[in-house]
Order: C-alpha cells, then structure tokens, then sequence
C-alpha cells in the first residue's frame, strides 16, 4: 500500500515503563497502518498495551513512561521527532483523543461550554463569542437536547452519556484528521454503547475523519471497523481488513478470541475462553509471547520470536505456523477446535 | 445554593444557643461562691452581697440565663468588676488588634504555603520538594510560642541589627502602630504553622488531581502545560485548601493568646489572660463569646464557599 494513502503509519514502536522493579515494555514493535478516511480497530486482553500505544501517538506518556524507539508518522512526517510545541498542534487539531471514562474525564470546575471553547480558541484563534457559539454548534451536532442550555453547565449535571457526548463534541470541535477513541463506550449501558457508537460513525462520515478504535469487543469492531490490529503482549500479532479477519482469523490467538466471542450465525454448544492468562511483562517467554497458551506451540515457538509478516494482500501475522521454518504438523488447522483441546 | 445557606444559617442558631450556654456556665463551673472569689478571700461579707446583687447571683438558674442571653442578644456583655466599663468597650478596644493579627498571619500563611506547595508538587520527588517539605515539618512541629521567643532572641541579642530595623523590636503598649515593621515578627511566628499546613495540603492536593483524567484531556487538547498546571489543575486543587485556610484563620482569632503575650500586644488573648489572672468574670466570658462567635461564623464562611467552590458535591 502506497504511504500517501496512509494517514498513520506506526512502525516498530516501543514504549516503556521504567519502574521500581525495572523496565515494563508494555508496547513492544507494534506496526500498523491506518488508511485515510477508514476505521482500525485495536483489539486485546486488558494489559495488551492498547492504550499505551494510543498515548505514544499523541506523546501523553505519564511519568515513568518513556518512548524508546521506533517511527509514528502521521501524513508522512514522523512525529515522533516534534517538538513539543509542534505536537500541540496536532493535539486536539489534527489527532483528537477520547477517553474510557466520561464520568472523570471532564474537568468539573470548567462548563461544558469552556471546555469546548477551549479548543477551538487554541486551534482556531477564534474570539470569546465566536468560540461559544462554534460550541454550542458542537453541541448541536452530538445530539445534545438545548445546547444553549447545556453549554452553561457543569459536567456534574449531566449523565455519562451524555459527557461523553461532549468528550465527542471537544474531540471534533477543530474538524481533527484522526479520531482515537479508547473504549469510549465500555462505561456506558448497552442503549447509550450503540448510540455513541452510531454518533461516531456518522460524524466519521460527515467530517471524512480517520478513527482509530480501541475495544475488546470483537462485535464492535465488526460493526464499525474496516481493518483490526489484534494485539497480545505489547505486539501486533495479527493485522488484516475487518471481512478477512472475522471470516479467515489465522493467529491461534484471534481464533481464541473470537471462539471467546458468542455468535448467532452459527450453533455453539458453549464459549470456549482462551486457556491461561497474560504472561506478566517482568517475565515475557522468550520466544513467541503467545507459547505457554497456544495448543500449537512448538520448540520453535517457546525458542524464538516469530516476525510480523505481511501477504501480497497486506495481511499481517506473526506466528511460525505461516513460515516456512514451521516444525509442527504441516497440515495444522487452527480453526479445529478437536485438535485444540486434545493438545492445549 | 440559597437554600443551603438559609440551612446552614439556620444550623448555627443552635450552635450559637449552646456557645452561650457553655459560656454562661463558666462562671457557676468553678467550684466555690464566684462572688466570693471576685471580691478575695478575704473581703467582708457586705462586699461580696454587693457583687452577688450586681451579678444578680441571687436569681434563679433559668432566671440568670435568660437575663444573660437577653442582655447579649442586645449586645450588652455586662461591666468589668474591675475596671467598672463595659466589657463590650474592653472588648471593642482589643478586638481589631486580634483580628489585624489574624488576618495578617493568614496573608502570610497562604503567600508562602501556596508558593511552597505548588512548588513542591511541580517539582515532586526532586530535591527541591524535599527541602521545602523538610521545612514545612519543622514549621508545622514548632510550637509558635517557642519560635517567637526564638525570633525576639535572633533580633534582640548581639546588638547587630543596624539601626533600620530596631522598630521591629519595638513591642507595641496598645493596638498597631504607625510602623508596618512592629508587626513582623508576631505575623511570623503566628503565620508559620499555617504556612506549612497549607503547604502540605496543595502538595497533595496538586499532585491528587495532575494524576486525574480530566488533566490527560487537557493535554489531549492541545492546552500548554503551564495552563495545565495552574488553571486546570490548580482550580481543582484549592477546593480542600479553601477550608484549609478558613479553619486556620478560625483557629488564629482564638490562638493568639502566647504570641500575643510574648510580644506584649494588647489584643483579646492578652485581655482574657489577664482577666482571668484578676477574676474578672464578665470579661472572661465576654471574650470567650465573642471569640466562640467569630469561629462559628468563620466556619459558617468556609461551609459556604467551599460548596460554591466546589460544584461536583450534589446539591441534595
Ligand atoms: N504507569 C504505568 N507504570 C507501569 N506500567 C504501566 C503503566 N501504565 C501501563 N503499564 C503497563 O503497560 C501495559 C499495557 O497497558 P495498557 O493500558 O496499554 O493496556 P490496555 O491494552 O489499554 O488494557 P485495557 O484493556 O485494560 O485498557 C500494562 O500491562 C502495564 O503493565
Ligand atoms: S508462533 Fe507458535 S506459539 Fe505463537 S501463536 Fe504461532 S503456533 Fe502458537
Ligand atoms: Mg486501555
């Protein structure tokens, strides 16, 4: 794929956690790409290192948290080497952010209507009332009910829904390139999930924004997403478009997880979870991080680290079963799930 | 909002009511005839009826009180047996000395407790933030009488001070004088152990909310660090010390009594100590309400600003 048509492009990013009992490489060569105008999503356990990898793009690390390598270009320019007076620029202006959290993710001493303004007074230079009146726009176009009312308010009169309406109304106020949106509905009730959901895709469309989506719900990321980037361990085992992935998953662990998943297309006896848990980032395998939980893992796997990989049609895995050095049975399936309990 | 203040106007209605009782029952609580204590051991009979019937000690308990209450609700705090004026005026010439001092002790504790703290939670963990946190345990641990005996010995002993600053020795016979400097010395000894406390609080307060999420979408904006730090962060910080502040301006009307001794002024504290020292009754209680008083509405004060201040806490 040409770059041009990228807007992000993340190549072998690190990012540490320098800590008492020493360096937490919770983001560990992590590589994708984000093509214009198009959604990702970033998929995981708890503890993948999604998150992080979102802050890095922004350079929002808090303290012990340090990048240590790699390249995020964003249209091109590798923006891991801004200033950080260049990078405020983009924040907020061209790569917006919004958080798992509506209810403290607004600061509580500021209306709503500041916080918007905010913004837009940074990014856009524009006076007092100019300002006001661009928020109370916003507001309108997140579905907010009286935004002349609501933009006079304080965040603790309103409900979470409707906070992260406005995170959603500060995130678009600057008319951003990229929306990174990290679990942005996992605190709010089922009804409010698919409206915010909705909210972000039809703004998506209307602005020609970029998103880049965080989840550990698989169904969202079919419902909205055109490509996934499955992440395990601070790394991108799996990348591919969203139709690939859900009909052909080819890492042992995206089966996993979507075996995890109830679905209604097909008859399922029972959920089968993935066995074992997340190795603890003081004691990573030494080979493929996924070995001590997969029903394949062989000498090679527990021995060294598979590449990310990609096909003529840019699919990325990273897993030893699609190279040519693979020392398990040639004709492994890893969608049988008979083979996997026999040997997992 | 105007509900809750009419509420806790209201609330304090008690709260006064009790001060009075207690204040009133000062002088049946020490054990003996008050009268008799007031005239001396040894005074004749017919003196202390004397006293007995001006105090209107005769009267029924509940006939006293009422009395007492009435006359202080008018604003009528009864007459020194000793100087024979009313203790309202001994009080009114005392008072601003007091509240002067107070006010300029917390002027000073929330200059240099604010700068310290903000300092330190910008800094955290580097030296700087050790030092001035060292300092503030030792501000907070001196006992303020003790480091104002300290500051008359540094500037009186060794006759090095040049001639510019001899009026801060100059220790003041009634109220404030003409020379700003005669007050230094007594706003620092009162004034340090506020500054550390406050100091202390904004540390962590500061450093509570820099780790808060609405910080990270301050920073997601594109908003500069140094508004970062003292707009958004710093307005959410100053809810808790607000209070902080308030009590200890409360605490200062009534705990002046030492300093106020040591340095020879002539505010309330000196004027109860030595009404208690002459047994001079009226006076005593008179200042002990007033000062109870001062402390309710101050508290009352803070109560207010600080649910103004801070719109998170539901208005229910
Ligand atoms: N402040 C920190 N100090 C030390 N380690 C940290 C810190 N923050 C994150 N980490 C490490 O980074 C790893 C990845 O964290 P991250 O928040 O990116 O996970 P995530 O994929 O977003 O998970 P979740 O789904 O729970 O949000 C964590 O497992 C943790 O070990
Ligand atoms: S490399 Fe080996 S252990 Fe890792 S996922 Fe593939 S088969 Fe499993
Ligand atoms: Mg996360």
């Amino acid at each position: 794929m040409n770059s041009s048509e990228n807007i992000l492009e993340i190549r072998e990013l690190r990012t540490s956690f320098f800590t008492d009992e020493g360096e937490v490489k919770a983001v560990d060569g992590v590589s994708f790409e984000l093509p214009r105008g198009k959604t990702i999503g970033i998929v995981g356990e708890s503890g993948s290192g999604k998150s992080i990898t979102a802050l890095s793009i922004l350079n929002l690390l808090a303290k012990p948290g340090e990048i240590k390598g790699g390249e995020i270009r964003f249209k091109g320019e590798n923006i891991l080497t801004y200033s950080e007076k260049q990078m405020r620029e983009i924040r907020g202006n061209d790569i917006s952010m919004i958080f798992q959290e509506p209810m403290t993710s607004l600061n509580p001493v500021y209306t709503v209507g500041q916080q918007i303004m905010e913004s837009i007074r940074i990014h856009q230079g524009l006076n007092k009332r100019e300002a006001k009146l661009k928020a109370i726009e916003m507001l309108k176009l997140v579905g907010i009910p009286s935004p002349e009312k609501r933009v006079d308010q304080y965040p603790f009169e309103l409900s979470g829904g409707m906070r992260q309406r406005v995170m959603i109304a500060i995130a678009l106020s600057c008319n951003p390139d990229m929306l990174i949106a990290d679990e942005p509905t996992t605190a709010l009730d089922v009804t409010i999930q698919a409206q915010i959901l909705d909210l972000i895709r039809e703004l998506q469309n209307k602005l020609n924004m970029s998103v880049m989506m965080i989840t550990h719900d698989l169904g969202v990321v079919a419902e909205t997403c055109d490509y996934v980037a499955v992440m395990y361990a601070g790394q991108v085992v799996e990348f591919s478009d969203v139709r690939t992935l859900f009909k052909n998953p080819r890492h042992p662990y995206t089966v996993g997880l979507l075996n995890s998943l109830p679905r209604h297309d097909i008859e399922q006896e029972k959920l089968k979870p993935i066995n074992g848990t997340v190795p603890s980032p003081h004691n990573m395998p030494k080979g493929c991080r996924f070995a001590p939980r997969c029903p394949f893992a062989t000498e090679l796997c527990r021995e060294s680290l598979p590449e990310l990989v990609a096909d003529e049609n840019n699919n990325q895995i990273r897993c030893w079963i699609y190279s040519d050095e693979w020392d398990g049975d040639p004709e492994v399936n890893v969608h049988d799930s008979e083979e996997r309990t026999a040997k997992g | 909002m105007t509900k809750f203040i009419i509420r806790r106007l209201l609330q304090t209605i008690p709260v006064l009511l009790g001060v009075t009782i207690l204040v009133f029952s000062l002088m049946h609580l020490i054990p003996g005839d008050p009268a008799q204590i007031i005239a001396g051991e040894a005074a004749p009979e017919r003196q202390v009826e004397q006293i007995r019937e001006r105090l209107g000690l005769n009267d029924p308990l509940h006939v006293q009180y009422g009395t007492f209450l009435g006359n202080v609700v008018t604003g009528d705090l009864g007459t020194s047996v000793r100087s024979s004026r009313p203790v309202a005026d001994e009080i009114g010439a005392r008072f601003w000395v007091t509240v002067e001092l107070a006010v300029y002790s917390t002027i000073l504790s929330v200059f240099m407790g604010l700068i310290a703290g903000i300092v330190s939670a910008v800094r955290h963990y580097t030296l700087t933030d050790v030092a001035i946190m060292v300092v503030a345990l030792f501000g907070l641990s001196m006992p303020n009488f003790w480091l104002g005996l300290m500051l008359i010995q540094w500037f009186a002993i060794g006759n090095w001070i040049p001639e510019s600053l001899q009026p801060f020795l100059q220790m003041r016979a009634s109220g404030w004088g003409d020379d700003w400097r005669q007050v230094i010395l007594p706003v620092i000894t009162l004034g340090t152990a506020g500054a550390a406390i406050i100091a202390r609080m904004t540390r962590s307060s500061m450093l509570e909310v820099i780790s808060q999420d609405y910080i990270r979408t301050a920073r997601a904006k594109g908003v500069k660090e140094r508004v970062v730090v003292y707009q958004h962060a710093l307005k959410n910080a100053l809810i808790p010390v607000v209070t902080v502040v308030g009590l200890e301006f409360g605490a200062l009307l009534g705990g002046t009594v030492l300093t106020e001794t040591i340095f020879a002024i002539n505010g309330m504290g000196r004027l109860t100590i030595d009404a208690i020292r002459q047994r001079d009754f009226p006076v005593v209680q008179g200042t002990v309400l007033v000062i109870s008083v001062l402390f309710v509405m101050v508290n009352l004060l803070v109560d207010i600003s600080y649910r103004f201040l801070n719109k998170r806490i539901d208005l229910n």
